[in-house]
């Protein structure tokens, strides 16, 4: 019995993914909800990797969406590079037979390449503070999409597409929803990444960061070292959004990550409570089931969501679990899964 | 040569002026309250859509000449557009300020506030650009192979009378005086007795009015009018304000002209599409050398 309680959160996510990739290979859910299923896993990994920033560390970064950017092209270009036949790059590199063992490494590849941009965030970050260090994420994000942009060989602002070509090549080998399988387990490996970077002793120098920054440089925690390693693995973990994304659509160009994205990744973090991370799956899943209800409405969406926002910070601005688990909402649940 | 060299500058100073004009009321905001109004690049769109309707109100139902209309119109956009700003105070600032909540929620409340205008607007007046109603008659002067219009001379000696109007509120009158006290500490303010939430809305007129002067002069000069026009002069004119050292009003207006010039001079010698990659870069390269901006003081923390 106490065998099962502590390995019941890892054989849910497996009943779960199981059911997920189940029901989409039988077909018997509708390629709709499945991809809105894939953007809820895509906009978890999002709020909870921004949630590091400005949750835990206590930073305002509102330039998400650039990592994503440069995660969603890395992992697309190096995608179609490698395993696809396509009109910029010409015949595939590789046997398109092994992207089904490469895809990881690529959606990674794209992670890291958007962990080395997050480098233009974190360098500044160690004078700059506040205000101003979210003037300079803002930048950011107008720089990556903005360089992008000036790029002709990848399609400059027309954007790039042909992922649809990998995941062809993929199912060829086995036949699987692939993607599904890929989102699900990025989810679950950032969730889990995530939670055990916070909690672990570094972690507690992210919230010692938090709480008074000049205060924890004095009690000899190396706010540098730290803030540089998050800020990069936020970033990273956005471009292995940004990837996911990209293969998820088949298509990516450089608006599309522009600061209304940025914007709805701080929504749902804010939506979530800072510095929670089951807030921010909740949010996120919220968020996005919100999204697609409010589709219909069209242009007035973005006038309901922000006003979603004004009055949740005029009546409740710690969100739905500010500071807090869901282990500490209800206590219950801590027999079957620990946070700290 | 030197012609189009000049010709550059005056082109720099047209466009500098605007980012000046919205400079300022980022600066005055952030000085009186140390919050950045992100919604002001789109109060800016607002004044320039409030403009377009005060103009064709008095040009087709009133019939009056185009300078009689003009001079009707700038006050009359000028107090509309600060009555916007006021609002977005009344409403979505001061309840948060009242509560004392963290100025990170004010933040974003403010970026929202920016996002309903925003959208707002589309989802009114539809996506369709609007045209300016011309109102004066350009006139184009060369002098020595340097050409100029009367409107480009007007935006610039614009720019510089609101600064110096600005510098002398801040600086000579008991509402500046407020303003400047309530910027150094704000505890001790309500105890003298200073009406703080008067001086805010002063604050907050000033700002939104003379964005609302800079959305006139941006709508005669460039005259298409969007919903999105706001978004990124907003950004733009905020680094010029942070870049100038925000808080500081020489600062904001040097900085709106420093920006002026440098994304001419970008244009003027690398495709226009770099204007943003470089303004942008610029203003990282300025924020990580120099933290504060070039006016700013850097503030101490006591533990």
């Amino acid at each position: 019995m106490t065998m099962l309680r502590r390995y019941s959160v890892h054989i849910l996510l497996i009943l779960a993914g199981g059911l997920i990739t189940w029901l989409a290979y039988e077909e018997m859910v509708s390629l709709y909800v499945l991809s809105v299923l894939m953007f809820m896993g895509i906009n978890v990994i999002l709020s909870a990797s921004l949630n590091l920033v400005n949750g835990y560390m206590g930073e305002f970064s509102c330039g998400h969406a650039g990592f994503m950017c440069v995660g969603a092209y890395v992992s697309s270009l190096l995608g179609v590079w490698l395993f696809a036949k396509d009109k910029v790059f010409g015949p595939p590199v590789l046997d398109p037979d092994l992207a089904i063992y490469a895809f990881p490494v690529v959606i990674l590849a794209g992670g890291i390449a958007a962990a080395l941009a997050g480098l233009l965030v974190a360098i500044p970050s160690y004078k700059t503070r506040g205000d101003y260090l979210a003037i300079i994420t803002i930048a950011a994000n107008y720089i990556i999409i903005s360089t992008i942009e000036n790029i002709g060989a990848i399609g400059g602002s027309r954007g790039f597409m042909g992922m649809k070509r990998v995941l062809n090549a993929m199912e060829d080998v086995v036949y699987l929803p692939w993607m599904v399988i890929w989102v699900f387990a990025f989810t679950v490996f950032t969730i889990w990444l995530l939670r055990r970077y916070v909690s672990s002793t570094f972690g507690k120098g992210v919230s010692a960061i938090c709480q008074d920054e000049v205060a924890a440089e004095i009690m000899s925690v190396n706010t540098n070292k730290i803030k540089t390693i998050s800020f990069m693995v936020s970033s990273g973990l956005a471009g292995v959004a940004g990837g996911l994304f990209a293969f998820v659509v088949g298509y990516v160009n450089p608006g599309s990550f522009n600061i209304l994205k940025s914007t709805e990744a701080l929504v749902m973090v804010y939506l979530g409570g800072m510095g929670s991370l089951s807030g921010s799956v909740l949010s996120a899943i919220l968020f996005t089931l919100l999204l697609e209800a409010l589709r219909p409405l069209q242009i007035i969406k973005w006038i309901v969501i922000p006003l979603l926002l004004i009055v949740l910070m005029q009546f409740r601005p710690e969100g739905i679990l500010g500071n807090k688990e869901l282990g500490d909402v209800f206590p219950w649940l801590k027999r079957f899964y620990r946070f700290k | 040569m030197l012609a189009s060299i000049l010709q550059n500058i005056i082109n720099a100073l047209q466009w500098g002026s605007f980012y000046a004009l919205i400079a300022l009321g980022y600066t005055l905001v952030y000085g009186v309250l140390t919050l950045i109004n992100f919604a002001h690049g789109d109060v800016f769109m607002v004044g320039a859509y409030i403009a377009f309707f005060v103009a064709t109100f008095f040009l087709s139902t009133l019939g009056l000449p185009g300078w009689l209309v003009l001079a009707l119109t700038i006050p009359a956009t000028m107090i509309l557009t600060s009555l916007v700003g006021v609002t977005l105070e009344r409403v979505a600032y001061r309840p948060l300020r009242r509560k004392g909540a963290n100025r990170l929620y004010v933040v974003i409340t403010a970026l929202m506030c920016g996002l309903i205008l925003e959208h707002a607007n589309l989802a009114i007046l539809g996506a369709s650009r609007k045209a300016f109603p011309p109102l004066i008659k350009e006139t184009v002067y060369t002098v020595g192979g340097v050409s100029f219009t009367n409107l480009k001379i007007g935006v610039i000696v614009t720019a510089v009378l609101v600064f110096l109007f600005l510098q002398w509120v801040v600086t000579k009158t008991r509402v500046g005086m407020a303003m400047r006290a309530i910027s150094y500490d704000k505890f001790a303010v309500p105890l003298m007795g200073i009406p703080m939430d008067n001086i805010i809305v002063a604050t907050f007129v000033l700002g939104s009015g003379f964005a609302g002067l800079a959305g006139l002069l941006f709508a005669m000069s460039y005259p298409v009018l969007e919903p999105y026009m706001g978004a990124l002069i907003g950004w733009k004119a905020f680094i010029a304000a942070v870049v100038g050292g925000i808080g500081d009003i020489r600062g904001a207006f040097l900085g709106g002209f420093l920006l002026g010039a440098v994304e001419i001079m970008v244009v003027a010698f690398f495709p226009s599409t770099f204007r943003d990659l470089i303004a942008f870069t610029v203003l990282l390269v300025i924020l990580t050398l120099k933290p504060t901006g070039l006016f700013g003081v850097a503030k101490t923390t006591k533990i």
